[in-house]
């Protein structure tokens, strides 16, 4: 008979070896590079490696840089519009929400653009775009309209891009307010029936303010996912001489494509660093914004 | 009848709607079987014309058979590793008991805090200091540790029975033989649902291939196709059909574990 004292420290034995080597990965690859990189931001990196301490001078170049300022506007304004992807969402998933038939079958169209690798993606928009060729000003020319060059032309570029955006996230965004949808109980709608509300009363006075949590949850993960932008719009925008040549690239460079640039391309690490440090700061504020604002306008049952 | 009414209304609102969806796709497959005379060629041909020689194109112009391989390998490696480390480290959190273990759990936590940028300067300079830039463990080695995973399965465990569990340790069965042949066998729909997020992630990832393997022989997918745009952006027939090769092996997976990719994502919410 093992002692439950002696028990207790096996346990304790075989629970740390159980954690060890995701903690030690964690560790090596996730915990210390976040430090490292905060530590990074307050350095200057020379053109053969190594680095020197060079305090907050990355940062007030950031607050001066323009590059920094248009691609914040940019990532600001993908990150808003982009949230047309929430009330698309919930409506299409009311309609989907029913047994009838097909409902698989849509569900499954809604939720192929979210498995699809996004520069394949990016690719077949980019063609779909084509000033000269696509299909979309093919589509306007049929009723007299010349389209513009979607993606190369300043004014149009990010709302092509947002384009882009709700049609890949709108069936992600779809799958989790279905699964909200079907956590409540069918007895509110039944109610809700016998007292002569009809669907769409319904809709507004149930399904809504049941579903404003899950709401409040896929805002703060959309708002999350779209500040950091980088697939969609690398291949979009075009990268290095190609983007250089494409006159609406001031208009679509997000914050983590700069990083990209400032990081892997010109290789100023410590200047990448404060940029993503900057965007940790914004994702943290924005979120706090958001978990204050709900009280205004979430309902928890 | 109004009801009927109602129902045709509401599956025609759903086909102009899954049109939108899917037309990109059909364009896509079309597009991929034209001369490059006549993808543009105005007005557009909207027939397919069986050229099919811009699969072999792809093929040319990138190694595409080698990078096919290492999307493959590093997607396989990276989900058999993660499901099994993180389902050692998710057990110990829901079932074992040791000091330390809250405070553990909350740092394995902080890590899904932070956008992944921050981890990718110093994982960069690591793998430089490791010799093992433009190889396949780049690929592989960070992607082997998850906190999100660790989080996905702990849920999971703990909605699982312990009955057996307690059984199995009074006959005297250590934690790694309940681990391994109570406790998998019953999580398997939890493990499944985290093997398929993480395979559609590594698949479909570009950053991080992007920035650590340059030789195209080490290259992912992605990053081999994002590669593409720029020298040979206006011969959209090849483009298309090298985009369709590149992800429709992952749609496949989707059309096969369907079920088990939209669990997974109902449950969790979280986007890779």
């Amino acid at each position: 008979m093992t002692t439950p004292r002696k028990h207790r420290v096996t346990e304790a034995l075989w629970g740390y070896a159980f954690i060890a080597p995701t903690a030690l990965g964690l560790g090596l690859f996730y915990l210390w590079p976040v430090l490292q990189t905060a530590y990074f931001s307050f350095t200057e990196w020379g053109a053969f490696g190594g680095h020197t301490f060079s305090g907050l001078d990355n940062y007030e170049r950031l607050v001066h840089d323009p590059e920094m300022g248009r691609a914040l506007v940019n990532t600001f304004a993908y990150t808003l519009l982009g949230l047309l992807s929430i009330p698309l969402a919930i409506v299409f998933a009311a309609l989907l929400n029913r047994k009838m038939r097909g409902v698989s079958v849509y569900r499954t169209f809604f939720f192929l653009p979210v498995v699809t690798m996004p520069v394949a993606v990016a690719m077949v928009w980019r063609w779909l775009y084509n000033g000269d060729y696509g299909l979309i000003n093919y589509g306007l020319s049929l009723v007299g309209v010349d389209g513009p060059n979607w993606v190369a032309d300043p004014d149009t570029a990010l709302y092509a891009l947002v384009v882009i955006g709700v049609w890949s996230s709108v069936g992600y965004n779809l799958i989790i307010f279905l699964a909200g949808m079907q956590a409540i109980p069918a007895d509110y709608y039944e109610a809700a029936a016998l007292d002569g509300a009809g669907a769409f009363r319904q809709f507004f006075r149930i399904t809504l303010p049941l579903l404003s949590p899950t709401a409040f949850f896929v805002s703060v993960v959309s708002v999350i996912g779209s500040l950091q932008l980088f697939d969609l719009v690398y291949v979009i925008s075009g990268s290095g001489a190609a983007a250089r040549a494409n006159p609406a690239f001031p208009r679509l460079q997000t914050v983590v494509q700069l990083f990209y640039d400032r990081a892997f391309v010109t290789n100023d690490r410590g200047y990448g660093a404060a940029i993503v440090m900057a965007l940790l700061l914004i994702i943290v504020v924005l979120t706090a914004i958001q978990f204050r604002l709900q009280k205004r306008w979430v309902h928890y049952a | 009848m109004p009801d009927k009414g109602r129902r045709i209304g509401l599956h025609a609102v759903l086909i102009v709607a899954s049109v939108l969806m899917v037309t990109p796709f059909v364009w896509q497959i079309v597009t991929s079987l034209k001369t490059l005379s006549s993808a543009t060629s105005v007005p557009p041909t909207l027939l397919p014309e069986g050229h099919w020689a811009n699969y072999g194109r792809v093929f040319d112009l990138l190694p595409f058979g080698t990078q096919f391989l290492n999307t493959l390998i590093t997607a396989l490696a990276r989900t058999v590793g993660q499901v099994f480390l993180c389902s050692m480290a998710a057990y110990a959190f829901a079932r074992l008991r040791f000091p330390g273990r809250n405070f553990l759990f909350g740092l394995f936590l902080s890590v899904l805090m932070v956008p992944p940028q921050l981890f990718i300067i110093p994982q960069y300079e690591i793998m430089s200091d490791l010799g093992w830039l433009n190889s396949l463990p780049a690929l592989i080695v960070p992607g082997l540790f998850s906190a999100f995973g660790v989080f996905l399965l702990r849920q999971f465990f703990l909605g699982l029975p312990v009955e057996l569990e307690e059984a199995a340790r009074i006959d005297g069965a250590n934690p790694w033989r309940i681990y391994w042949s109570i406790v998998l066998p019953l999580a398997r729909p939890g493990m499944v649902a985290l093997a398929v997020l993480v395979l559609l992630w590594s698949w479909n990832d570009l950053f991080w291939p992007l920035v650590v393997n340059t030789d195209p022989d080490k290259m992912t997918l992605a990053a081999g196709l994002a590669s593409l745009q720029g020298q040979y952006q206006t011969d959209y027939p090849v483009l298309m059909a090298g985009s369709l090769l590149a992800s429709v092996p992952v749609i496949a997976v989707f059309v096969f574990l369907q079920r088990q990719f939209i669990q997974g994502i109902a449950q969790t919410g979280i986007k890779g």
